[in-house]
């Protein structure tokens, strides 16, 4: 079912009508409203009157989080602090969180955008959704929060932790929907299996994951275990929160971004040259709805493509796919831009491999070389040497056809790779450039 | 009528080898017969030791990747032919061996070769089949 027949389904024409109306109202108010981005407008020498067209957008100067941290914390608000009616942070790893803000329109128009995604997910009134998202300053458990309010679902704001409870709660309440990050949503059904119950005893139908990278794998694990068809839900609190883009469970491939608020494009992060739909670059949004925290060309630093192609479940809004991993950790091999995520989802989507890896850049002569190692685990470790070397040679196939790149692939021993402070050395680059 | 066999992963750098013998040294575990199969950059160990749990647990605590197979024991005439002759049966009943090696022991005429089959049971069915003697993990440890 589709929550907003008009808006999700409308002619792509029409919707590049309404896209170029909103991004240059959106543009006009971040030039009027907020300092930080007339300065960068005008050092890029453009001004609201030259987006004549959508392709103009490529004119204006890209924003990143370091931008966001250095108007710490409301300097890239758009609108007055009374017209602010919430307020969410993303934990920053490193010093400041970023701190966005919500206008009540903002609010209203995210719960419409998150029970739409619910709704591509599976979700109806009636439905009972158990949501193990974080309430609180983290966007996810609001998020789905207030989307499956407006649905008309009976919402469980079960947050995190606790997880016997939570356990006691699946049983009890029969939620027929869970939200929740990929990994929790695992580690829940351990518990559960601890607790005697299993996904056959559970109410469960669909369930909608996101907030961290996960695979097919994984997906088909989660399937399996709760017994239930399982999506991908992207989002972030820069740009709203959970509910920028959805899976839809009639397809399962690719995540529907709302283009009717956010403009999204892919760039080479080493030129920041916009790419072709199809090749994997970073991901960049312009919010063209948003009051409170406009974003213009917001560089997400998350790894994916973008596929137009028509969708089997009639919506028309682009495709991104799956996130596979940030730009900083980018690899330039042979000029084939390599993304060691990239490579960590071809291991997880290899049978029987744990993404326990390294990659190895060495230059021969000219010539770039990858060598990537693996540590064995027991699930993939055989007894017959070629079956150990069928492993090598699938997962090297699978590199070149995924990246477009050779690599020799390197089974080692586990804990064969080095460890710095209990976290793996990811990328050894051996080349004297 | 079978007998497990651990195999142990090892990448090829020197002394690797000898600190499987070690660990197990220590643990007190005996090495009935041992093959090593290896590429340019990994090996894999093959091992049939007389206290096989033992052995797995103290190698996985050396952080060492182990696994564990069945593989059958078969006695083969200590005489020109002998082998041969298990070789034939084999094949002409479209029984694949993945590989073999010897077992260090002997039984009074008869020296010990180990197979590794896609297939067992029905290697072992057709093996006994032929008169050849297949002997259980228990009287090989005893040997
Ligand atoms: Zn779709």
């Amino acid at each position: 079912m589709i929550y907003d027949m008009e808006f999700e389904t409308m002619p792509r024409e029409a919707l590049e009508a309404i896209q170029l109306r909103r991004l240059q109202t959106t543009v006009e108010r971040v030039y009027a409203n907020v300092p930080f981005y007339r300065e960068q407008f005008q050092k890029a020498g453009v001004s609201p009157a030259d987006i004549r067209t959508l392709a103009d957008l490529k004119h204006l100067p890209f924003t990143t989080k370091q931008d966001l941290r250095d108007n710490y914390p409301f300097g890239m608000f758009a609108s007055p602090m009374d017209h602010v009616v919430r307020i969410h942070a993303s934990s920053g790893t490193t010093g400041k969180p970023t701190v966005v803000g919500y206008t009540a329109r903002d609010i209203q128009t995210w719960a419409q955008l998150m029970a739409r995604a619910l709704m591509a997910g599976g979700a109806t009134r009636g439905d009972i959704i158990h949501n193990a998202y974080g309430y609180g300053l983290f966007t996810g458990g609001l998020g789905v929060h207030y989307g499956a309010e407006l649905l008309g679902a009976s919402v469980i704001p079960v947050s995190g932790g606790n997880t016997r409870r939570q356990v006691m709660i699946m049983k009890d309440f029969g939620p027929t929907i869970i939200t929740a990050t990929p990994s929790y949503s695992l580690h829940l059904m351990e518990v559960a299996e601890e607790m005697g119950i299993t996904g056959k005893d559970l109410k469960f139908k669909y369930g909608i994951f996101g907030a961290e990278p996960w695979s097919e794998t994984m997906r088909a694990e989660i399937e399996r275990k709760l017994n239930i068809t399982a999506v991908d839900i992207y989002g972030l609190s820069e740009v709203m929160g959970p509910g920028v883009a959805i899976e839809c469970k009639e397809a399962k491939r690719g995540l529907h971004i709302f283009e009717d608020h956010f403009i999204p494009e892919i760039i080479d992060p080493r030129t920041l040259d916009p790419l072709p739909f199809g090749q994997v670059g970073e991901l960049v949004f312009t919010t063209i709805t948003k009051e409170a925290f406009p974003v213009i060309r917001y560089r997400t630093r998350d790894i994916c493509s973008l596929n137009p192609e028509p969708c089997i479940c009639g919506r028309t809004h682009l495709r991104m796919s799956r996130v596979t991993g940030r730009s900083d950790d980018m690899l330039i091999i042979r000029g084939v831009n390599v993304f060691p995520s990239q490579i960590e989802s071809v291991l997880m989507d290899t049978e029987g491999v744990t993404p326990h890896y390294q990659l190895v850049v060495d230059r021969e002569g000219p010539l770039d070389v990858l060598t990537v190692r693996v540590e064995v685990s027991e699930k993939m470790f055989s007894d017959e040497v070629k079956k150990l070397q069928a492993i090598e040679k699938t997962i090297s196939k699978n590199i070149k056809e995924l990246l477009g790149v050779s690599a020799t692939v390197k089974l080692v021993e586990p804990k064969g790779i080095a460890r710095s402070e209990g976290k793996a050395v990811r990328v050894v680059d051996n080349r004297k450039l | 009528m079978h007998v497990e066999q651990i195999s142990v992963f090892l990448e090829n750098k020197s002394g690797r080898l000898s600190e499987v013998t070690g660990i197990l040294a220590e643990t007190g575990v005996n090495i009935r017969a041992l093959a090593l199969a290896d590429t340019s950059d990994f090996g894999v160990l093959r091992l049939i030791v007389d206290e096989k749990e033992k052995a797995v647990a103290a190698l996985k605590d050396n952080g060492f990747t182990v696994g564990k197979t069945q593989v059958v024991a078969v006695e083969v005439e200590d005489k020109p032919g002998g082998l041969h002759r298990i070789l034939e049966i084999l094949k002409s009943n479209d029984l694949n061996v993945e590989y073999m090696y010897a077992y260090v022991k002997h039984t009074a005429q008869n020296a010990i070769m180990i197979f590794r089959f896609d297939n067992i049971a029905a290697a072992i069915q057709t093996l006994q089949a032929q008169g050849v003697t297949v002997i259980d993990g228990q009287r090989l440890y005893a040997i």
